[in-house]
């Protein structure tokens, strides 16, 4: 308050601002959340590959977690910019079911290329959650009762189309999700190359990101972080890609073809929320939605576009689903809606809105699943795998308003 | 008053909110059977007294003391302070709008033999009480398919359930129609003739001189005098206006010289209906006009219409049946989205920044930049590191006290949080930038601090439109005043011509005397 003018003795100036050492506490505070939720898969995995004696980390299990939990990591991308918006989406488990059904049909009884079906089954998707999206964002339903009549209208349409199971695709439509990358550069002593290169240009261009920023940063006199917690990162992070790619690369085929696509699909949608007008809209709105509309943002608009690329998502992970599976299934996708949604809250998206990560959502995906493996290599009854998930969804939950109360009550 | 028995005394009640002291050593005295009015500017204090009184603030949070009836009286919340028959009504009614009036009367209160609700007795009761009060609808009709007259009234019947001894009507007639208000002005003179006392708060002159007993004019804080409505000599509305507003001019204004333009903006025959009530009219045909470089106040006081008038010209985020035109810069302009409003050159930061002006989940530099992300983007992607310089310098030029931009805006305090607000419509660059109680709320420093901001966007060449309830800030800041009193833009002054007592007369005045 040095600069002020004198005032009145009426009105005292018990407002010193936010000393920096508070602040710096809660910049970090911000961060530990965010490596609170790698450290605890770490710790998970870690516990399971004990637990396993050494089953967790074999190879063809990191290729097969990856292919079985690709569906809830494309549908957690999706969900937490619905769940950031203030909005929830209970169809997409249906809507996955009812797209893998069209697209096995159009490859069956249509005889279309496997290629022009899964292209129609995006598109789609983008109808359907047009469809949905029309509803919330311009008729004005809640998100909660439309996507709760979709999840119906949605899987009575699958189960109309697809009967019980239409199976028998070709090769190339079943390889999406059970196929590996060509390996077309050979092995180094059994390790398949075509993954080691791929792990080194992600790590290499992670690097030069980063650096990037920095240096752009510096150059404009704006603030950056200490060049040590900045290296530290980057290392920790070069180790865990370089570890799970030196895994990959033992396993049966090298990198799965889906990982090329999940990971694709995190990149984008990082910048998407990150970097663009319309991630930025999409926060506003969960944020504050009257300052929203206050400040011009087309909110409608806003609104309709996150629902129809829940509808494109869902889509892609019913393709993969379906490809999975190598047939489609009438009860597909049943639950996939909740396996998203816990995804994004043990990732730190907030109950209410305005706040959540795309890589939050996927680490939260990645912990269910390795729950999942590990527990099934453990030969744990899946009613037990399901009692489990849902107490450490509710404590993820809980850590983080416990968390938050702190923060807020300093 | 010695000869009548003093029902409630207020002693050197003080009530500080960090870093503002709302009542300073206030003392109310109310005789038993009268009506007692309290009078005062929006922000004087008049509300946060009543609530000290209901033990909405409890026993401890303020310093003096309430003697009801004689005895001491330490409420630690409402419910204690209606079990020695005070009840307050609050202007926002507290009823529940899917339930029955009858239901609603004894809410809390439910007439009941363990646990199951006697009918009966409820609907008998309550049909009793809305005879007293003179509301003839069925006990079992909805509170939502009354009008707000109506639900007044269930309010009333719902404290004569509670044995009310004193009663307290927060601007019970702001909402009230001609009709309406007159039935309410007679109820409570009946209520006194049954023994019950009545406080009521309103800055209705006429009102208050209709049906007074006496007035407290509260200002600042603190009691400026209790007024004998009766007395050898009546009391004027003048009177009541000037210990109203008596108070020297100890705040500060950073000198400036007006360098006005031509006309920017006007506003001709608007006219604003409420968006629910459709049929009451919020705005009244309102012109105006502001040029570039100027400053135009408006003043009024609580339902003048101000805010509506501001926010239906934004982008009609107010009202229903909006009728009128917007001319700018000579050429006739539609704004029925905020986007288009923006892009027309018009801004208005709101009055409530917390709930209407910031992301407060948000840090600093996002929410400055977020009228008008498309500066800072690029085929829809963000320039992050332009962002945070241009935040950054307005950190800097507007003196936001926190150490770098990515401060969460939730953790500002007030005087800062309201910088940001200004910052972000700043960046949008309008032309005509509507400013809602801008210093509402923060201290005397970062007032100060704001109105410098303000001054040099007139002197860039903005024409600004101040809304504000403090008269003392407009006469120091607007070069012209518009007054407003009940949707009705009831005069305009210079500021040479301008004082509080001209502008406050204007405000009180009522429809018949517009014109």
């Amino acid at each position: 308050m040095t600069t002020s003018p004198t005032t009145t003795g009426a009105s005292k100036s018990s407002d010193p601002g936010p000393s920096a050492a508070s602040t710096l506490r809660k910049t970090l505070g911000g961060s530990m959340r965010q490596y609170g939720i790698i450290g605890a898969l770490i710790v998970i995995v870690l516990l399971f590959q004990v637990l396993t004696d050494g089953k967790l980390l074999l190879p063809n299990n990191v290729a097969s977690l990856v292919q079985q939990n690709a569906y809830v990591m494309i549908l957690a991308i999706g969900m937490v910019i619905v769940i950031v918006a203030g909005h929830i989406d209970l169809s997409v488990g249906s809507v996955v079911a009812f797209i893998g059904g069209v697209v096995a049909l159009l490859m069956k009884d249509a005889g279309l290329p496997w290629f022009v079906a899964v292209l129609a089954g995006v598109a789609l998707g983008a109808l359907v959650g047009a469809w949905q999206g029309y509803w919330v964002a311009y008729v004005g339903i809640p998100a909660f009762i439309v996507t709760l009549a979709g999840m119906l209208i949605f899987r009575g349409l699958a189960v109309i189309l697809v009967g019980v199971t239409v199976a028998g695709f070709p090769e190339g439509f079943v390889k999406i999700s059970n196929g590996s990358l060509p390996n077309v550069l050979g092995f180094a002593s059994n390790r398949d190359v075509v993954t080691l290169v791929l792990g080194a240009v992600t790590i290499a261009a992670l690097v030069f990101s980063q650096l990037r920023t920095r240096r752009t940063l510096i150059k404009h006199e704006l603030r950056v972080e200490p060049l040590g917690s900045m290296i530290a990162k980057l290392v920790i992070f070069s180790a865990l890609i370089g570890g799970l790619t030196w895994i990959l690369s033992g396993s049966r085929g090298g990198a799965p073809i889906v990982l090329l696509i999940v990971g694709a699909l995190i990149i984008a949608y990082s910048f998407v929320m990150g970097r663009t007008v319309f991630g930025r809209h999409v926060y506003a709105i969960g944020g504050n939605l009257h300052a929203a509309i206050l400040s011009g943002v087309n909110t409608r608009k806003v609104n309709f576009m996150i629902f129809v690329n829940m509808g494109v998502l869902a889509g892609i992970a019913a393709v993969v689903t379906t490809s999975r599976a190598g047939a489609a299934v009438a009860a597909a996708g049943s639950n996939y809606e909740l396996d998203a949604i816990a995804a994004c809250f043990i990732g730190g998206t907030a109950v209410t809105g305005g706040i959540g990560r795309i890589s939050g959502a996927i680490i939260g995906a990645l912990i269910m699943g390795v729950l999942n493996m590990g527990l099934s290599i453990l030969a744990v009854d899946p009613a037990w795998q399901q009692a489990i998930k849902g107490l450490v969804l509710l404590l993820a939950v809980a850590f983080d308003l416990v968390n938050k109360r702190r923060v807020g009550s300093r | 008053m010695s000869s009548q028995h003093t029902i409630l005394k207020m002693r050197s009640i003080t009530k500080t909110f960090p870093g503002v002291k709302a009542l300073q050593d206030v003392t109310l005295e109310v005789a038993q059977g009268e009506v007692h009015a309290i009078c005062g500017e929006n922000g004087a204090g008049k509300s946060t007294l009543m609530n000290v009184l209901s033990g909405v603030y409890p026993h401890g949070s303020y310093e003096g003391d309430i003697l009801f009836e004689g005895e001491p009286c330490e409420f630690r919340n409402i419910r204690d302070s209606e079990h020695r028959g005070i009840v307050i009504i609050h202007q926002e009614l507290a009823l529940s709008p899917f339930l029955s009036i009858a239901e609603n009367i004894f809410l809390g209160n439910e007439q009941a033999t363990r646990g199951v609700i006697d009918w009966n007795t409820t609907n008998s009761e309550a049909a009793k009480l809305l005879a007293r009060v003179g509301l003839d609808e069925s006990p079992d009709t909805k509170i939502i398919d009354i009008g707000v007259g109506k639900q007044q009234l269930v309010e009333i019947a719902k404290a004569l359930s509670k044995r009310v001894k004193l009663l307290i009507l927060d601007e019970p007639t702001a909402a009230l129609n001609d009709d309406d208000s007159a039935h309410l002005l007679d109820l409570i003179r009946s209520l006194k003739g049954h023994g019950i006392t009545s406080i009521i708060i309103s800055h209705k002159l006429n009102e208050i001189a209709a049906i007074a007993d006496r007035t407290t004019v509260i200002r600042d804080g603190q009691t400026i005098d209790t007024l004998e409505m009766h007395g050898a000599e009546p009391v004027s509305e003048e009177q009541i206006i000037r210990a109203m507003v008596g108070r020297s001019l100890d705040h500060r204004f950073p000198e400036r010289t007006p360098k006005i333009g031509e006309e920017v903006f006007r506003v001709e025959d608007w006219t604003v209906h409420h968006p629910i009530d459709t049929s009451r009219i919020v705005v009244d045909h309102a012109n105006l006009f502001v040029r570039r470089g100027e400053i135009i106040g408006l003043a009024g006081l609580m339902g003048a219409g101000r805010t509506e008038l501001a926010m239906s010209i934004f982008g009609r985020t107010y009202g229903a049946h909006i009728s009128g035109r917007l001319i700018k810069d000579g050429k006739e302009i539609q704004t029925h989205s905020v986007g288009q409003a923006i892009r027309h050159g018009i801004a208005y930061a709101t009055e409530d920044r917390k709930k209407y002006g910031l992301n407060l989940l948000s840090d600093i530099k996002r929410n400055i930049t977020s009228s008008a992300l498309g500066k800072v983007a690029r085929w829809g992607v963000m320039d992050a590191s332009g962002e945070s310089r241009i935040a950054g310098k307005f950190r800097t030029d507007m003196n936001i006290k926190a150490p770098s931009v990515d401060v969460i805006t939730g953790t500002l305090s007030g005087g800062n949080q309201q910088k940001v607000v200004l910052c972000k419509w700043v960046f949008a660059d309008p032309d005509v930038l509507i400013l809602d109680e801008p210093t509402r709320g923060i201290d005397v420093g970062a007032k100060y601090e704001i109105y410098t901001i303000i001054n040099a966007l007139a002197d860039a060449g903005k024409a600004v439109i101040f809304i504000s309830s403090e008269l003392p800030e407009l006469l120091g800041i607007c070069d012209r005043i518009y007054a407003l009193s009940t949707g009705r833009i009831t005069g305009e002054l210079t500021r040479a011509e301008a004082n509080q007592e001209s502008l406050m007369h204007l405000m009180t005045m009522e429809k018949e005397a517009v014109r």
